[in-house]
């Protein structure tokens, strides 16, 4: 078990099941099976979400190692263990999963409507399997829970989606499938070559250097496609569409994040020289990235197609911070992984909201929300502005982090990724002009109603998160400073090493 | 003769004439009553497989190791599961008589001696005994035109592999200088003796098992004939001989032929690599979810091959794996087919699964287990088939294999995932009848080990490798 005899991850990680298991026996009339569903999922999310909590505050962050560790023994011959754990890097991803999951199950309360039953066992599932994926200490259990996110969301938006849904189901699992399997070639090299798949052995393991070159492809393909990066993004602007609001959020919330953890995970300590060697390849992707798909931002007509470009655009200046191997860039990248998780999901409830209302998420059929709509105009300005990175919002820190970070490895570099916030602002103020300002000129609009108390409670938590990170950023960056501060030294004796041998070499 | 190695199919066969006794006797002894029978001579004999002891028997044509009862017991589950099947369906396929699980015991009879041969001949005969029975079960169903069209078509593209295999045996026996697997062995380990013509020969035998586990470039008759046969030997058909077949190339092509292992791995290569693109491609545009499977048991075979392929017991294992995990997925997905039935009448279009979650929520949560199953998503058990099978690739330095493998698991996850796609997402149709309690408890067990393979893997994959290491390691 663990230090503290306790084996919180593993409850936090599989309680979500139990609550799946209670929901899949609720018998009855399916209007009471629907409430019963709802309120079992809350409750379940919310005591899940409190037990978390205990890693906020049992936390050492001094230590950069990782912590509340336990194993149980899984296929001892093959060198495979049931391990989990977290350090700096992962623990804030296992609370962002367990925040934006209660809230999910609140927004969903009343617009989803059909099969309430199985829309919140999938919920319930999903939690498993994104918590576990953070919490993961060996790279097979890592994979299980990797892949096994695809099958809950998979349902959610073919089942629960919009008018294209099953197109963008199925492009959604097929994409992610397809990079997953090149992934898990990569995994079997690295247990055939290391003998293990414990991860923090592995993150100490020296691949031989012309090996780690297609290891990193390999898990470059997986990763990218999560993350995702151009050009394989283009599976997230029609999962995003037509996934359900909560879909949506969990989509750019944490989904997203899962490829960007990924490269903190796997690629940069164990494939320290490839890293390094490639770094200006994933520059060049994600600058691309920010610029281009900020770009198409602008010129989207449908509200969520729009945020889900910024998405890929914010997620491009992660993919700078994390390679630019300094303590700033990649404190910067997490940081910003952070915000975009709770603002776009915040974005995307914003989105919900008229949608529930109007049934439309065109641009154009909306305008004047602020005389109608004073509070949901005043939630949706907070969460534009700390989209576009406005100091004193969450979205400032993490993108000025990067951008330092990537001003000492290249002018150029951090030139185009500032010029990302730019176009954000752009994009953005654009959007929340035609949909707030303006004549209402439309009938149906008139009789619009403001947020409801159920959806200020959706909002409530999200607004408080976006200015504590942008007001007082060290709360959170505190956690992972000393892990990504041995991520980098790692990073630096290992191609020093490599370089010397070089040396030796030649 | 040390005739006590053969005792659970001796047991079998004495079982087999039991019960067509009892049925010519008791004239009102119908199909049910057979059927109980058969499964509990199925129980028995699996519980004196369990128990056999290892070693050579009948004057050296018939061996019992951990390989041949690891196998054993997996043919007798997927026998019993089948029979399990038929037993409630049997009305609606017309093959409601009490001949219908015997001829299945006699197929599991031979699919048994086929995995114990220890001989060329003895290979041929269960071979021989396995397909003779298929033949008559796929045409079981005498008034329906396709069953019969079926059961001909296989027995003439059946006997043309069984002619093809014989030719083989004669070569090599005639280039090799006998039929026994432990004299070819000895005689092969240096491999300057294998000669041109024994070489044709090993052709002509791989050609004919190949034809036998239904891979590319023999899988014709698969789809015609899954199609066609009544549902319930289709799901037999699909299980048991499969895996027997695999027993047998893995068996014949370790043990006489493992020093010429250089020689036949290219054509296994070729072999698995096109069931795999066939089974992924063709499926796409398939209908009827008969056809459908036929074509996923070809892309299973050509994965299942890759083990075989690299060539080390770490792919046998997976090998078996692989098949131990395929006979519970794929026997619990032809239960769901076989509840897809309407007013009394199967019904074979995928089209016809729409809106099952509806209307059955259990049945197509099974059935999507299966599905992602098949596609190896984990934590199914068909992931950690194609985990060991891709593992032993990647130990053998098979990299383009191991890559084209992944690749095409991932247009074989299209089809799979279509069948959830029409279960869960479109519009739902009339319901089905109400399933009886046999198929249910087929698609329980199927679902419960596919699920739940992952808990406890570690028994299954120490079975596996106690059983790879008779062959030869």
């Amino acid at each position: 078990m663990n230090q503290m005899g306790f084996p919180l991850l593993s409850l936090v990680t599989w309680m979500p099941l139990v609550g799946g298991v209670v929901i899949m026996f609720l018998r009855g009339e399916a209007a009471v099976v629907a409430a019963q569903s709802r309120l079992v999922a809350l409750v379940t999310s919310t005591i899940v979400f409190l037990l978390s909590l205990g890693l906020w505050f049992g936390f050492n962050s001094a230590d950069p190692g990782f912590q509340f560790v336990e194993q149980v023994p899984w296929l001892p011959q093959w060198g495979i263990t049931y391990k989990m754990g977290v350090d700096g890097i992962s623990v804030l991803f296992v609370l962002l999963s367990t925040v934006l999951t209660p809230i999910c199950v609140l927004a969903s309360w009343e617009s989803i409507t059909s099969r309430v039953r199985e829309y919140m066992l999938s919920f319930l599932v999903l939690e498993t399997m994104m918590v576990g994926m953070f919490c993961a200490l060996d790279f097979f259990v890592f994979y299980m829970f990797f892949e096994g996110v695809l099958l809950p969301m998979y349902l959610i938006i073919g089942v629960w989606g919009g008018p294209r849904r099953v197109y963008a189901a199925v492009k959604f699992f097929l994409y992610t499938l397809a990079g997953s399997v090149l992934m898990l070639l990569a995994l079997l090299a690295v247990w055939l070559v290391a003998g293990t798949t414990d991860i923090p052995t592995l993150m100490h393991y020296s691949f031989p250097v012309g090996m780690q070159d297609w290891l990193f492809f390999a898990f470059l393909a997986s990763f990218a496609v999560k993350v995702p990066m151009w050009p394989v993004h283009t599976w997230l602007p029609d999962a995003h569409v037509e996934a359900p609001t909560a879909g949506s959020v969990i989509l750019a919330g944490v989904l997203l994040k899962m490829g960007a953890y990924g490269f903190l995970r796997f690629s940069l300590p164990m494939l320290p020289v490839a890293s390094a060697t490639f770094a200006p390849l994933i520059f060049a992707l994600s600058v691309v990235a920010v610029v281009y798909t900020s770009f198409v931002a602008l010129a989207q007509q449908d509200m969520k197609k729009l945020i889900a470009y910024s998405s890929v655009a914010h997620m491009g200046v992660v993919t700078i911070g994390i390679f630019t191997f300094n303590v700033q860039g990649i404190s910067g990248a997490l940081l910003q992984m952070l915000s975009h998780g709770i603002v776009s999901g915040a974005l995307f409830l914003c989105v919900g909201v008229v949608y529930d209302r109007m049934h439309t998420r065109e641009i154009a059929r909306y305008g004047g929300l602020a005389d109608r709509m004073p509070v949901y105009a005043f939630l949706f300005m907070l969460f534009t502005l700390a989209s576009m990175g406005l100091p004193g919002t969450s979205g400032f820190v993490g993108e000025f982090l990067v951008l330092v970070g990537a001003f000492e490895v290249n002018f150029w570099l951090a030139l185009f990724g500032s010029l990302g916030m730019i176009l954000g602002t752009a994009y953005m103020l654009y959007l929340y002009r035609r949909v707030i300002f303006g004549a209402l000129t439309r009938a149906d609009l008139r009789s619009i109603k403001d947020v409801s108390p159920r959806e200020v409670m959706v909002f409530a938590p999200l607004v408080v998160i976006t200015l504590w990170m942008g007001v007082y950023p060290l709360s959170f960056t505190g956690f992972w400073e000393a892990s990504v501060h041995a991520l980098v030294m790692h990073q630096q004796a290992a191609l020093a090493g490599a370089v010397k041998l070089a040396g030796v070499v030649h | 003769m040390n005739a006590a190695v053969a005792l659970a199919e001796i047991v079998l066969a004495l079982s087999g004439l039991g019960i067509l006794m009892v049925g010519v006797l008791l004239r009102q002894a119908d199909f049910r009553f057979a059927s109980l029978l058969t499964i509990a001579a199925f129980i028995v004999a699996a519980l004196l497989v369990a128990v056999e002891p290892h070693g050579t028997g009948l004057f050296g044509a018939f061996v019992t190791d951990g390989f041949s009862t690891f196998m054993k017991l997996l043919v007798l589950a997927g026998a019993v599961l089948a029979v399990l099947m038929s037993l409630d369906t049997a009305r609606e396929t017309q093959v409601q008589r009490y001949e219908f699980p015997v001829m299945m015991l006699f197929a599991t009879i031979g699919m048994m001696l086929m995995i114990s041969a220890a001989d060329l001949m003895t290979l041929y005969l269960g071979v021989e005994l396995q397909s003779l029975s298929l033949y008559v079960l796929a045409a079981f169903a005498r008034d329906e035109p396709r069953a019969t069209e079926a059961g001909l078509k296989y027995f003439v593209l059946g006997s043309l592999a069984s002619g093809l295999l014989l030719y083989g045996i004669s070569l090599v026996w005639g280039f090799g200088g006998s039929m026994d697997f432990a004299v070819l062995a000895h005689t092969l380990s240096a491999p300057a003796v294998a000669s041109k013509g024994l070489l044709i020969g090993l052709v002509f035998v791989i050609s004919g098992l190949v034809f036998k586990v239904s891979a590319v470039p023999f899988h014709m008759w698969t789809p015609d004939v899954y199609e066609g046969a009544p549902t319930p030997v289709t799901a037999f058909m699909s299980t048991a001989p499969k895996v027997a077949g695999i027993a047998l190339l893995l068996r014949v092509m370790m043990t006489p032929f493992g020093h010429l292992a250089a020689e036949w791995q290219q054509v296994i290569v070729l072999v698995s690599v096109l069931s795999m693109a066939l089974g992924a491609f063709a499926a796409i545009s398939q209908h009827n979810i008969k056809r459908l499977m036929a074509y996923s048991s070809i892309g299973h075979v050509g994965y299942a091959l890759i083990g075989l392929a690299a060539g080390s017991a770490v792919g046998l294992r997976g090998v078996l794996i692989y098949m131990l995990t395929y006979v519970f997925m794929n026997a619990g997905t032809f239960g769901c087919i076989l509840a897809m039935r309407r007013r009394g009448h199967l019904v074979e279009e995928i089209s016809d699964l729409a809106g099952l979650a509806r209307n059955d929520p259990l049945l197509a949560f099974a059935f999507a287990i299966f599905m992602f199953s098949m596609a190896g998503i984990p934590p199914f058990a068909g992931f950690w088939g194609k985990y060991f099978i891709f593992a032993a690739a990647v130990q053998s330095g098979m990299w383009t294999l191991a890559v084209l493998g992944v690749l095409l698991s991932v247009v074989g996850a299209f089809y799979y995932i279509r069948i959830i796609k029409v279960m869960y997402f479109d519009e739902a149709k009339e319901a089905f009848d109400l399933r009886p309690a046999s198929l249910s408890l087929v698609v329980g067990i199927g679902a419960v080990f596919t699920t739940f393979f992952f808990v406890v893997p570690a028994p299954f994959v120490a079975a596996a490798t106690l059983a790879v290491k008779a062959l030869a390691f």
